[in-house]
């Protein structure tokens, strides 16, 4: 069986051609039209950003990763690891870090695991996502631990592998000062932490910000343009 | 210092090495001046031993390979055949495997022979460095000694290695016995360093600091910069501001940062106030320029957006654009250029649009293609001609076309990138680009153009695309700057007929001399009173431009004026008043005194306008009066004096009208000290055009009879004969319009017989302007009163010619001709007569 792209994480452009073969092993799953159906129209309501089709496509290929992941249970969805290794093969992201904070930000109901219409949801900012909603997703990215603030820990946390061949005392030296420089771009009400407003704020003047502590979105090559339908998946 | 290592030997680098010229300059260089225009400094001929003789010029650029000698008396051909190194041996290096191989072995002998010597080198080392600064005479050598110097230090601190500054200091040693010129010295230490690339500044700022160095730097070393030290002071204050510290440690995570870490560094730079000269020329010091640069190789999307962003932002700093050009910056972003993205796009145009303002940045965007990219970029139309499927992407694309139109704009300045454009395919772009309404576009736009425009295939594709009429649309324009681009494109092009007519079609003249209202914006007052004055040069322009009063205005317009503006409206009014009608308008306006008094300007291009408006005016008596009331015949007389001949021409030219239309005109010549004599002078000249108006000025002196004594007594004869043998057509006309009436003065006819002046005379009856044939005719005429010139002209074969001119329509031509044959006939019985009796 064709497995997609795991030997080429890199590879982006195969997204498209990935998810075709997929479609052929939906074919095979023996779904209940009906309730795929009933599934689909309670998502679209929610999810403005794809058509009915797209999440149509979209609900067979989760059903068929699910399988695939071998973590079906009781079509629960996806475990952390299943997701990250997606994110790692499809949308190329390699910090484990991040595709951990990635996966929590999917999960919404923070069961650990991704259901159907998380997934959906999630991916509809993912690839189509607005500017405002790439921006709070983001955010929500970036701060873990629900206090709606990223504080300077966070951000060490988050930039610590970021300077390369140093010795681990430079390193941290170096990484303290980047974060002293991020907060000093960032932190507008000078209370030490970056809240949502001062995050909005900074990536609205500087669109570059918005990924600013690592990559968590697809590169912007990846997004499928508005006008191109997802039907062609 | 090479020559030092060549020889035969096995251990040498080189087998020779020598200048091609033993010419030095004052200021140090060997290539002649025409190069040097070009940065470049001397041309040698080295021997290496495995490969044949290169011939290298050594620039402020770097070394390249040339063309070689030329086989016709050892002329060098410039052309650049190789790529730039940045020095001598770098370029050996690369040429000769012999070369590189021995010169390491020789570093290393140098490393050794320092220990010895160097209690001895400090002192020569201190006393050179002043000659050699001294020496430093052009900014382009002053930067170039800049790098050395911080080459030599950023060895120094960069390689941690103590052994190559001594190596300097002991070639300096050497260099004493070997050259024995100072400035030479520095000409040569330029190809002798070998070692990383230039960063200058980091290792001057690293001195500052004075905490690192001294760890790495033995003693001597740091002496030997201590002697090159003030030559730095000059360029950095002595106190840095902080800036300069926070932006080094932003380089520092660009150079050591991941993406995240980049991008954060690169944001955070560009919150500096980045139009400040202070933190332009701090991110160049910490070596951020190569960093920048390099962050566009990479294929990571936002760092290439941030940093050109930043790069965009500093290149306004001339310095700094030379240095991006230095760094090859230029090649990656014209390569950028390609991307998908079009945000990366327009900001890499934009940059380019920054740094492409000098002459070898133009050249270097043509060189990588750039132009073809950039011409590219303006094809935004395809979706904007369909009914906009989304606004939002035909902002973008509108942007592109902008940016790219910006860019273009800078490069149009040079002339192969002109034609490049043409090439191109830009116009018929252009063209569409300017049917648009978006306002910061057409600037660009039309600002290419005009640019544009000086060249004459510029201006056959303007009119063949019909773009005069969109600049005429946009002249209407509420933006002023895009008013003075349109109008100043209009001027360009208004060399033309055609065009002119075009600009009166589409009712360009009536917004042009509406717009002569506005006189605050001095740069586009003078655009369009250049294009009212290109546009008068035809008829039918003059007579709108009287109808919308643009006369008047341009009267008022003469005084308290910058030159740019004066120029034009003077050579304006000097079409306009070709016409009778305006000439009395520009009297009645009072603008005669005005113009008087702008002779005795200095600058060239206004006296040739003015001294044309003042003959102009000068044909009409009532304005002739208040010309010479105001002493304007003086002021003419004395423009003959000018250099330009040009001025020179027209000055003359203006003094006819002058000379005819004033009452007593003999005594007013006679009454300028040395005037006579000057004009006779002048017939010395050997321009033309100057000749050709001296001839007209002498023709209207010699009307009165004691003035052409006086001339005749100055030698008038001698010359104009002298000037005979011509083909210009306009210096025929009026020489023999001068020489017709010198005749009646003494013996002229004879002397002109005696000069030899007669027999090129009968042949510009061949001529085929009528008015050289009338105005030979007569003298002819004038000329055959005398019996040997009658012989002359019957021997040239004039009875013929004159015989057919009997029959022409015009009638001074026709008596002129059939006078003279009937002097030569007269002759010839008179001769019979005598022969018979």
């Amino acid at each position: 069986m064709n497995y997609g792209i795991s030997d080429n994480p890199r590879h982006v452009g195969l997204e498209l051609g990935y998810l075709r073969t997929l479609q052929c092993v939906e074919a095979t799953l023996d779904m209940d039209q009906k309730t795929l159906k009933k599934l689909v129209e309670s998502i679209s309501n929610t999810v403005k950003n794809f058509k009915k089709s797209e999440v149509e496509c979209l609900v067979r290929l989760f059903h068929s990763l699910v399988e695939r992941a071998n973590v079906r249970l009781n079509n629960l969805g996806l475990d952390r690891n299943a997701f990250g290794a997606i994110l790692h093969s499809v949308f190329g992201m390699t910090d484990d870090m991040l595709m951990n904070r990635v996966f929590f930000v999917f999960d919404k109901d923070h069961n650990n695991r991704i259901n159907v219409k998380e997934c959906v949801k999630g991916l509809s900012v993912f690839l189509r996502g607005t500017f405002e909603e790439k921006l709070k997703f983001c955010f929500e990215v970036y701060y873990l631990n629900g206090d709606g603030y990223i504080c300077r820990e966070e951000i060490f946390d988050m930039l610590k592998n970021s300077l390369h061949q140093q010795s681990s005392e430079e390193n941290d030296e170096g990484i303290k000062e980047l974060v002293d420089i991020t907060l000093k771009k960032m932190d507008y009400d000078n209370d030490g932490k970056i809240s949502f407003a001062d995050f909005e704020k900074a990536v609205r003047e500087e669109r570059l910000l918005l990924e600013v502590f690592g990559p968590c979105l697809p590169e912007a090559k990846l997004c499928c343009p508005r006008h191109k339908s997802v039907n062609c998946l | 210092m090479l020559k030092n290592f060549s020889g035969k030997g096995e251990q040498t680098v080189l087998e020779s090495i020598s200048y091609t010229s033993d010419y030095e300059f004052s200021n140090g260089c060997r290539a002649p001046p025409w190069r040097q225009i070009h940065g470049e400094i001397c041309y040698v001929l080295v021997k290496p031993h495995d490969v044949e003789t290169l011939c290298v010029t050594c620039s402020a650029e770097g070394v390249f390979l040339n063309g070689g000698k030329t086989d016709n008396e050892g002329e060098i051909n410039y052309e650049r055949k190789g790529e730039i190194y940045k020095d001598l041996v770098t370029f050996l290096k690369e040429k000769s495997a012999k070369f590189s191989e021995n010169m390491s072995k020789q570093e290393k002998r140098f490393s050794d022979e320092k220990e010895k010597k160097e209690p001895t080198n400090e002192p020569p080392e201190k006393e050179e460095a002043a000659p050699v600064q001294k020496a430093l005479t052009g900014s382009g050598k002053r930067t170039l000694e800049k790098n050395q110097i911080n080459f030599g230090k950023s060895q120094m601190t960069k390689r941690l290695e103590p052994s190559l500054s001594w190596k300097a200091t002991v070639r300096f040693k050497e260099y004493r016995s070997l050259l024995r010129d100072p400035q030479e010295e520095k000409h040569r230490r330029r190809p002798e360093r070998s070692g990383p690339p230039v960063k200058p500044g980091r290792a001057q700022l690293v001195r500052k600091s004075n905490e690192k160095i001294e760890e790495i730097i033995s003693e001597s070393s740091s002496e030997s910069e201590e002697g090159e030290e003030p030559l730095d002071r000059q360029e950095a204050n002595a106190d840095l501001p902080s800036e300069y510290w926070q932006i080094q440690k932003l380089v520092k995570y660009l150079k050591g940062g991941n993406q995240t870490a980049t991008v954060i560094a690169l944001c955070s730079m560009k919150d500096f106030n980045l139009a400040q000269e202070t933190c332009q020329l701090a991110i160049r010091d910490v070596g951020g320029l190569e960093v920048l640069i390099n962050l566009l190789d990479t294929d990571e999307v936002k760092c290439k957006i941030g940093s050109l962003k930043i790069l965009k932002e500093i290149s306004h700093n001339p310095q700094i654009r030379r240095n991006i050009v230095d760094l090859g910056g230029l090649p990656v972003m014209v390569n950028t250029l390609d991307s998908p993205h079009k945000s990366l796009k327009c900001l890499a145009a934009e940059t380019i649009a920054n740094v492409a303002k000098f002459r070898r940045a133009r050249q270097a965007v043509r060189r990588y293609g750039g132009i073809t990219k950039l011409v590219a970029l303006l094809d935004c139309g395809k979706s904007s001609a369909e009914p906009a499927q989304s606004s939002l992407y035909d902002a973008r694309d509108v942007e592109v076309a902008r940016c790219g139109a910006l860019a273009l704009w800078s490069c149009s300045k040079s002339y192969t990138n002109k034609e490049a454009i043409r090439k191109a395919g830009g116009i018929p772009l252009l063209a569409r680009l300017l049917k648009t309404s978006h306002e910061n576009m057409l600037i660009p736009v039309v600002g290419t153009l005009q640019e544009c425009a000086s060249e004459e295939n510029y201006r056959a594709a303007i009119k063949a695309e019909r773009i005069i009429e969109n600049l005429v649309k946009n002249l209407n324009s509420e933006n002023e700057q895009l008013q003075e681009h349109c109008a100043m494109a209009i001027y360009q092009c208004a060399e033309d007929k055609e065009t002119r007519d075009l600009v009166r079609l589409h009712g360009g003249l009536k917004r042009l001399a509406s717009l002569l209202d506005n006189t605050d914006n001095k740069e586009r007052l003078a655009a369009v009173t250049g294009a009212i004055w290109k546009c008068s040069i035809s008829k039918e322009n003059v007579t709108k431009f009287r109808e919308y009063k643009a006369i008047e205005t341009l009267v008022g317009l003469l005084t308290d004026q910058p030159e740019e503006v004066l120029v034009n409206v003077v050579g304006a009014l000097g079409e306009c008043c070709q016409d009778y009608e305006n000439r009395v308008l520009v009297r009645k306006c009072g603008g005669i005194p005005p113009l008087v008094n702008l002779l005795v300007g200095v600058n060239q291009a206004l006296l040739v306008n003015v001294t044309k408006a003042v003959g102009a005016c000068a044909v009409e008596p009532e304005s002739m009066m208040i010309i010479d009331r105001l002493d304007g015949v003086r002021l003419l007389w004395s423009l003959l004096k000018n250099p330009h001949p040009e001025v020179k021409a027209s000055a003359a030219w203006a003094l006819c009208p002058c000379i005819q239309n004033t009452k007593d005109a003999g005594e007013m010549v006679r009454s300028f000290v040395g005037g006579l004599e000057l004009v006779v002078n002048l017939l010395k000249s050997d321009n033309k055009e100057v000749l050709a108006s001296v001839c007209a000025a002498i023709t209207n002196i010699a009307n009165d009879q004691e003035n052409l004594a006086v001339i005749t007594d100055r030698g008038v004869v001698p010359l104009l004969s002298k000037l005979a043998n011509t083909n210009n057509d306009k210096l025929r006309r009026h020489l023999a319009e001068a020489i017709s009436r010198c005749c009646m003065w003494g013996r002229n006819r004879v002397a002109f017989g005696e000069y030899k002046a007669v027999a090129p005379l009968v042949h510009y009856l061949k001529s085929d302007d009528p008015n050289v044939h009338r105005a030979t005719a007569q003298a002819l005429y004038q000329l055959s009163e005398d019996a040997d010139n009658c012989v002359t002209i019957h021997e040239n074969g004039a009875v013929k010619l004159l015989l057919d001119m009997v029959g022409s329509t015009d009638q001074d031509l026709q008596e002129a001709a059939a006078g003279c044959i009937s002097n030569i006939r007269r002759l010839a019985l008179a001769t019979e007569k005598a022969r018979y009796t």
